[in-house]
């Protein structure tokens, strides 16, 4: 499933795009950088709460193609800029974390 | 004899918002160098966690980062407070880390256990009111 197929799930707000044509590999969820450090899934959706600079870092040097803020979090103007410059897709929803990577995983990505 | 290049990196100890810039620069000179992937995702995991701890802990520190054909080393020397107790510093879980930097996601414990975990040799020597040197190395 490309990046493009979560672009368009009407739920998710798109903040940066990152590259539709990217290959994604599965949904990953988790608030706490230490932990996602160590697990976030190449080329995965990473659906978080924590929205600071720091999340684009560990997403950056984990090489998570697509972020998404659950609950109504945001990102200040300065680190989407930065994520624009890496590739990485920033996406914003209201739902909770869960019920996002449930749609992630019903558009077809387990 | 193998072909080496250093890089060395002075990590500030007062902003945890630059913590990673080091570790950024490292993974895209890697990628230009055309090192493979999973080689400079275990570098960039290893050596983040690294400058995220010199941050939180030791007021920043230097990281010195060797390439060479077989192997990548990076080594991360800090004058900060020193592990009184490293058995228990390298266990899952155990953190001294303050609660602004746990409410950033930080702090569970998992730094000095990832450094170990996506290194291929990890060595670590510190003396409490001295400071901490950390030694790790991928192969590649």
């Amino acid at each position: 499933m490309k990046l493009q197929a979560v672009l368009d799930l009407p739920v998710c707000k798109v903040l940066v795009k990152g590259d539709p044509k990217r290959e994604l590999s599965k949904v990953f969820c988790c608030d706490l950088l230490s932990i996602a450090m160590g697990r976030a899934p190449e080329n995965g959706v990473w659906v978080t709460v924590m929205g600071n600079k720091n999340t684009l870092a560990v997403a950056a040097l984990t090489d998570i193609a697509c972020i998404i803020l659950a609950e109504g979090v945001a990102l200040d103007e300065g680190t989407l800029r930065q994520a624009e410059n890496e590739g990485i897709a920033i996406l914003a929803t209201e739902l909770p974390v869960f019920d996002m990577a449930l749609e992630v995983y019903k558009a077809g990505l387990s | 004899m193998d072909e080496q290049l250093t890089f060395t990196y002075t990590i500030s100890g007062d902003d945890f918002t630059r913590a990673g810039e080091a570790s950024s620069a490292i993974k895209n000179k890697l990628k230009l160098l055309g090192v493979n992937a999973s080689a400079i995702r275990k570098v960039a995991i290893a050596m983040y966690e690294g400058e995220i701890n010199m941050v939180i802990h030791a007021n920043g520190g230097e990281i010195t980062v060797t390439i060479s054909d077989s192997e990548i080393k990076i080594v991360l020397a800090d004058v900060g407070p020193g592990i009184s107790d490293i058995s228990k510093a390298m266990q899952e879980g155990y953190s001294t880390a303050p609660e602004e930097v746990r409410s950033l996601g930080f702090g569970a414990g998992m730094g000095l256990p990832n450094m170990k975990k996506y290194s291929d040799d990890f060595q670590i020597e510190s003396v409490v009111g001295k400071g901490t040197t950390v030694t790790m190395k991928v192969f590649l």
